[in-house]
């Protein structure tokens, strides 16, 4: 038998089987399209994640007062106790330092904010001007320009903030009382939303001067430095790490965190996570897998006086076997397809529904979800089909 | 030529054992129009079987235009089956879903021979057995003697040298079995060795050469 005759014959078959066939493709195209969509919610989720630190800055470095002890040790630095305060002389002596293209000193607080007779409590950040262009924060209206200091008593307003104090949209320009120090409105930020828990339109950004004396504190909550390029990251660590070991007299004594790596680490969990939500897919495939069989399994005895005739007008072991394999070859092939289908139909709508997840399915998911289709598909007639080829053709055209 | 030595069959159940064929020696020569009668449970079929390379003998040896068919490989074996054996059956075991044109394509099919040629040869053979107008219909809209000769064109599209009919014309009435017989002898007119087993006497009187088989032994041949 020529293999092109082989294809046509389990087609016709298949064909002729209708509700067999399509209970098969339904339960492979599912198992498929489960792969589909939930790869694509993983990888959404993670595309989610990276963009929400992509909006952060681009080349950042961050410097956290107090050390680790753990290699790039990022959680640890964040619960860890403070032997040595971080002082705007630290960030000032970055200026000259090769690989920083900008930095900006940070406080953060909570503070109440007054402005005619309306009063709530908010978040007070400290900088300088750099931190906008570090965080690509975007201002609606007015201009923030401070330095490291001294910088005269201004203020942005968050989007919302600015519109609950003053309802009629003339905020700027107006005094406002940050604690007990009065303030001029400077700037108003655009609405942005939140990004990695920092909401703009809630936020209130003052000199790091200011914020320094309204806290009354010396020491920075950390800084944020933007590095020239993201192959710059790792030696401007180097050179920051240095230079404040030798201003704090030998001692490092400063956590020192690149975005890339904390991209990283994100980034290879949530691919984990993805990998594994597709492992459970998968494993609808392989319950389909068990199905087939014994839908195959049921065929051949079905068809077990049509086995016996085929061997006695000569047809080989090879023949049969192929014959049933090629039957479930076909099921599983449209099962793929249908699947696929469904699951980026299932993505797109993923998509509507949650229009901030990036819910594409990966290539890579949908080869994976067809090849084991495919696999699961021969696997599972491997079994029926060498049973059918086995049958004694006697016994088998004396059924009745 | 088939030449049987020494031929038996033996099938176990359990601890009993039937000898289906007892030392059975037959030659039948080219061309031959042989009838096997006997009671139920003789052995017909089941020396039917052994010509026919579906079942082996438990013991003796089977030439076939001399060659030791039984010692062939499993392929080979299916080779003879297709190219030089013809098989009909009481029962006629046509496939449901495909037309008669289809299932007298299908050992075409097998033999690998391209879907031009196959088409010709399926033609010619349904204008022989006057199928023509039949040629699309599923075996379920056939009668029993349109059926049987559906599977006879099927058996004999590969113009095999022998063609072994088990009981042909058992589920046919008296008139439709005796076109079959006039089949199969035209068949045999064109040289094909014919072996049909049957309960009908005046069918098996026809034959040339009459074998009886009672309890797996041949008592009669003449
Ligand atoms: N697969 C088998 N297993 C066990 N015994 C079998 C098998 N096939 C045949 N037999 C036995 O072998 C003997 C011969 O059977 P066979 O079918 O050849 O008889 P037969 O002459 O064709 O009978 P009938 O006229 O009823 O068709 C019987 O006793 C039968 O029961
Ligand atoms: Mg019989």
């Amino acid at each position: 038998m020529t293999r092109q005759d082989a294809f046509i014959l389990s087609f016709r078959t298949v064909v002729s089987y209708r509700l067999r066939a399509i209970l098969i493709l339904l339960a492979m195209a599912l198992g498929v399209a489960a792969v589909v969509v939930l790869t694509a919610l993983g990888e959404g989720a993670r595309r989610f994640v990276m963009n929400q630190f992509a909006a952060l800055g681009t080349n950042l470095i961050i410097i956290i007062p107090g050390r680790s002890e753990t290699a790039g040790g990022f959680i640890g630095a964040l619960v860890g106790e403070t032997p040595r305060d971080l002082t705007l002389d630290d960030a000032a002596s970055l200026t000259a330092l090769p690989g920083v293209r900008r930095f900006a000193p940070l406080n953060v607080g909570l503070s109440e904010i007054s402005a005619g007779g309306l009063l709530r409590e908010v978040t007070l950040a400290g900088s300088t001007a750099s931190l906008i262009a570090i965080r690509r924060m975007r201002l609606a209206q007015g201009s923030f320009t401070a330095d490291n200091g001294p910088n005269p008593a201004e203020a942005v307003l968050g989007a919302k903030i600015a519109h609950e104090l003053f309802p009629q949209g003339n905020a700027l320009g107006q005094r406002i009382r940050l604690g007990d120090r009065r303030f001029r409105v400077a700037g108003i930020f655009a609405m942005q939303g939140e990004s990695m828990g920092i909401n703009t339109d809630e936020l209130v950004l003052i000199p790091i001067d200011h914020a320094q004396a309204l806290f009354n504190t010396q020491s920075l909550f950390r800084i944020m430095v933007e590095a020239e390029s993201r192959s710059a990251i790792e030696p401007t660590k180097k050179v920051i790490r240095a230079a404040l070991k030798l201003r704090h007299d030998g001692e490092e004594d400063v956590t020192i965190i690149g975005q890339d790596a904390i991209l990283a680490t994100f980034d290879k969990i949530l691919r984990a996570l993805t990998l594994a939500v597709s492992g459970i897919a998968a494993i609808s495939l392989a319950v389909a897998g068990i199905l087939v069989m014994n839908v195959m399994l049921v065929a051949v005895s079905q068809r077990t006086t049509e086995i016996g005739l085929l061997k006695a007008i000569g047809a080989t072991h090879t023949d049969i076997r192929n014959l049933f394999l090629l039957e479930t070859l076909w099921l599983a092939v449209a099962g793929a397809v249908v699947g696929i289908i469904l699951g980026y139909l299932g993505s797109l709508g993923l998509r509507l529904a949650y229009p901030q997840l990036p819910a594409y399915p990966p290539i890579w998911a949908s080869l994976a979800a067809i090849a084991t289709a495919l696999v699961t598909g021969i696997a599972a007639s491997i079994l029926p089909a060498s049973k059918a080829a086995r049958l004694n053709p006697v016994l088998a055209l004396s059924r009745r | 030529m088939i030449a049987l030595t020494a031929i038996s069959r033996i099938f176990t159940m359990g601890d009993q054992e039937v000898r289906a064929l007892n030392n059975i020696n037959l030659t039948i020569a080219p061309g031959a129009y042989v009838s096997v009668m006997g009671p139920s449970g003789s052995g017909k079929s089941t020396l039917l079987n052994l010509i026919g390379l579906l079942d082996q003998p438990t013991s003796g040896t089977y030439l076939l235009e001399n060659i030791d068919v039984t010692s062939l490989s499993e392929t080979d074996q299916a080779r003879v089956r297709r190219e030089r054996i013809g098989f009909i059956f009481q029962s006629f075991h046509l496939i449901p879903r495909l037309t008669a044109a289809e299932n007298i394509e299908l050992p075409l099919i097998l033999d690998g021979i391209p879907s031009a040629e196959r088409k010709k040869r399926v033609q010619a053979i349904l204008q022989q057995t006057n199928l023509l107008e039949r040629a699309d219909h599923r075996p379920s809209e056939l009668s029993g003697g349109q059926r049987q000769r559906v599977a006879i064109a099927r058996a004999t599209i590969l113009n095999p040298a022998v063609l072994l009919a088990d009981e042909p014309t058992g589920n046919l009435d008296h008139k439709t079995g005796a076109e079959v017989i006039a089949l199969l002898e035209n068949l045999h007119h064109q040289g094909t060795t014919i072996i049909t087993v049957t309960h009908d006497r005046e069918i098996g009187a026809r034959a040339h050469r009459k074998i009886q088989m009672r309890d797996g032994e041949v008592v009669s041949d003449d």
